[in-house]
């Protein structure tokens, strides 16, 4: 397949892998954080861990939409159908994500609520013109590579008076959490979370371009290099970050210039800018509170948010007890650091965030990478359990 | 036809509906057996008018399997629910070694379903029979009210028998086996999703539906010590690997640049984000055979036309963890897993 097949190419592999491993020095390790869960799916699926040598180590990072967003916010989505009687439209990676009190939104959905599963925003527009009896709310998550759909899916319900369609609005925005985390004191100050470097967002860069991230190289003396989602990507972006470390260097550098630019989508950017504003913070899970790291709807299209139209009220709810999700989206922790993993916590059984989205770390270790457990402890014994 | 005369009028299997009458037992229901079912099926087993078939077997172990059908959308490219759901049931008692002998149907339909489409799904089981050689000899129909069902569900089942000294089962692959597979992955999966109401696109993909146990047949023929043999419909590949691996305690090793994957299988597949190895098939089967007898049953396989694209894809391994591993082409290697929910696109 055009295009794909390139960027997948074993022979090229061989030979990358061979100069990452002359290049890497074997006096130092390498702890690169890819950003984003397309990046350790890519890194999980065709084994790239395989053809690092030993010092070369991947972070998982926060970098999954569904794993970030908080349980309140997912009570709060169920809350809409239930209570409001909306039909809440959402993308199916979301359904099975627990809420409070081991609800989620499709053990709600089985106890009557209305609540569809839709692959894009449009879908959820089209629902509310053929139901114009019923409130139809679409949940939005996502960082920047989702946020100009909402917009034009503002623009358009509009432009076509509808007056039953709002979204719930859960955008969030990558440059804030990168220096969040950097700056957190785990990095920071005690050091007891090791991160070199960054594997920068793909889909992401290709919206707000590379240049947002480099105040917090300069900052923080980190690389940053923008990688595709394919296996080839990562490997040469990993080079970059290498190379960058080996010259004492912390730049922003783009390795998927075959789609991003330094300015990004500039009409895509502006399309944002007009419906959607910043918040001054926002929970995530793993991280807290932080500070201008998400989009609300601007008070000049406030009919079509949702959070204005049913008065929703900002819910703060813990985790679930030894659930490690928060330590893994900060790079932390490794799924396999926590005691729920594959023993109560699989993919069927869902405890924490990470382990429902294809894109979460704890979803792509268990799926791809059960074998491997036997170098990492205790957790081939439960993967043995499970088989059982 | 005699039957005929038994109502005032036909049934109006142009414009018509299913009703509720339909479903009552009374006289609609006989008509629309008659003049919809047994018309198309007909057989004289069926048209004896008993409740259930009665029929001369010949030695052996008798095999039976049933199946529900409850796809949408109804007619796809390549095929309907009709003949998908005497092809499954074929190949679910193929899968065990047998010749499959007859067939039994039942159908569930909607209130409101057009008479037409019914005409259509029954002619198309008919067609699909008749090629196979194996008839539909009982059925049941029952109607339920208009949102209470999805069109029609049709629940097939059959019986067939096991020629001596064959034991075929998923639980008989032993360490050293080869896997093998008849033909290229996903095409029925991806067929049904691109006439998917909330994601149509275009493809040339046709499902790939198709009765397995002519080319079982010639395959037991020529190498009557097979182990195991099942097609992987729901959840593919993938998931299919995982049972036979737990049912026979073993371990699999694949090799990714072995299975075929049409190109436009692929780009939908990508386009989606999703595996092509958990994507339904409905024409193919995997055969784990000792490896000495490997390439004579891969060039059996390959000389009949529903295997001619048939290959190794793989080895059984002594594993108690019962994992399926694949190297990939990339030249890594990946654990294949057991499907869990659904498949879904990534968001970012």
């Amino acid at each position: 397949m055009k295009y794909v097949d390139e960027y997948r190419d074993g022979g090229l592999a061989r030979k990358l892998a061979a100069t990452i491993s002359r290049e890497a020095n074997t006096g130092r390790t390498y702890n690169i954080m890819e950003f984003c869960g397309g990046h350790t799916h890519a890194i999980f699926r065709y084994g790239v861990q395989d053809l690092m040598p030993e010092n070369v180590r991947f972070v998982h990072g926060p970098g999954c939409p569904v794993c970030v967003l908080p349980i309140g916010r997912i009570d709060n989505a169920i809350e809409l159908a239930e209570k409001h009687g909306a039909i809440v439209c959402s993308y199916g990676d979301m359904m099975r994500v627990p809420a409070s009190e081991r609800r989620s939104l499709i053990k709600a959905k089985a106890e009557g609520a209305d609540i569809r599963m839709v692959y894009s925003i449009r879908d959820a527009l089209k629902i509310a013109r053929e139901t114009p009896d019923r409130e139809v709310v679409f949940f939005a998550i996502g960082f920047e590579t989702t946020t100009p759909p909402t917009a034009v899916a503002i623009k358009e319900a509009r432009a076509a008076r509808l007056k039953n369609f709002s979204i719930f609005c859960n955008h969030v925005l990558t440059p804030a959490a990168v220096a969040h985390i950097l700056s957190s004191p785990e990095v920071k100050d005690h050091r007891t979370v090791a991160i070199d470097g960054f594997l920068g967002p793909s889909h992401v860069s290709s919206v707000i371009g590379s240049r947002p991230y480099e105040a917090a190289a300069r900052d923080f003396q980190r690389p940053v290099v923008i990688a595709g989602f394919e296996p080839l990507d990562v490997m040469q972006a990993t080079l970059m970050v290498i190379r960058q470390l080996n010259e004492g260097r912390y730049e922003v550098e783009n390795e998927y210039f075959r789609v991003v630019t330094r300015d990004g989508n500039r009409k895509a950017q502006a399309l944002v800018a007009e419906v959607l504003e910043l918040r001054e913070t926002f929970e995530w899970r793993g991280l807290g509170e932080v500070p201008l790291s998400a989009l609300r709807i601007r008070d000049a299209y406030a009919e079509f948010d949702a959070e204005e139209r049913f008065s929703i009220a900002t819910r703060k709810v813990k985790d679930a007890k030894s659930c490690e999700c928060p330590s893994i989206l900060r790079g932390a922790k490794r799924p396999t650091d926590c005691k729920l993993f594959g023993r109560t916590c699989t993919p069927e059984n869902p405890i924490g965030s990470c382990m429902v989205s294809s894109e979460g770390a704890c979803a792509a270790y268990w799926t791809y990478g059960r074998f491997r457990f036997g170098t990492e402890g205790r957790a081939l014994d439960r993967a043995k359990e499970a088989v059982q | 036809m005699t039957l005929m005369s038994r109502f005032s009028s036909r049934l109006d299997v142009t414009s018509g509906t299913i009703d509720m009458t339909h479903g009552s037992g009374g006289r609609a229901t006989a008509q629309l057996v008659s003049e919809v079912f047994a018309r198309h099926f007909d057989n004289p087993i069926l048209a004896a008018g008993n409740d259930g078939a009665a029929f001369d077997v010949p030695a052996g172990r008798l095999v039976m399997s049933t199946d529900g059908h409850v796809i949408s959308p109804l007619f796809f490219p390549g095929g309907n629910i009709g003949c998908l759901a005497v092809h499954g049931t074929i190949n679910d008692v193929a899968m065990l070694g047998a010749r499959p002998l007859h067939l039994a149907a039942g159908f569930i339909i909607e209130e409101g379903f057009p008479l037409a489409d019914l005409d259509k799904i029954a002619a198309s089981m008919a067609a699909a029979a008749q090629e196979a050689g194996v008839p539909i000899v009982t059925g049941d129909t029952k109607v339920v009210e208009k949102g209470k069902g999805d069109g029609v569900f049709i629940t097939t089942s059959g019986v067939g028998i096991v020629p001596p000294g064959i034991d075929i089962s998923g639980a008989n692959a032993q360490p050293g086996d080869k896997i093998i597979l008849s033909g290229s992955i996903g095409d029925h999966g991806i067929a049904i999703l691109s006439k998917r109401a909330n994601l149509e696109f275009d493809t040339e993909i046709k499902s790939d539906t198709a009765a397995l146990h002519e080319l079982v047949a010639h395959m037991i023929a020529q190498v009557p010590q097979i182990h195991c043999l099942r097609d992987p419909t729901r959840g593919g590949l993938g998931t299919t690997l995982n049972e036979l691996a737990q049912q026979s305690r073993v371990g699999m090793r694949l090799r990714e640049a072995a299975i075929a994957i049409k190109n436009d299988v692929r780009a939908a597949c990508e386009l989606l984000g999703l595996d092509p190895l958990y994507i339904a098939n409905e024409g193919k089967l995997i055969a784990i055979c000792p490896a000495e007898h490997a390439d004579r049953l891969l060039a059996a396989m390959r000389a009949h036309p529903l295997g001619r694209e048939a290959e190794i894809i793989g080895d059984v391994v002594a594993d108690s963890n019962a994992f399926v591993q694949m190297e990939t082409h990339f030249g890594g290697n990946r654990i294949i897993d057991w499907l869990s929910g659904e498949q879904l696109p990534r968001i970012c």
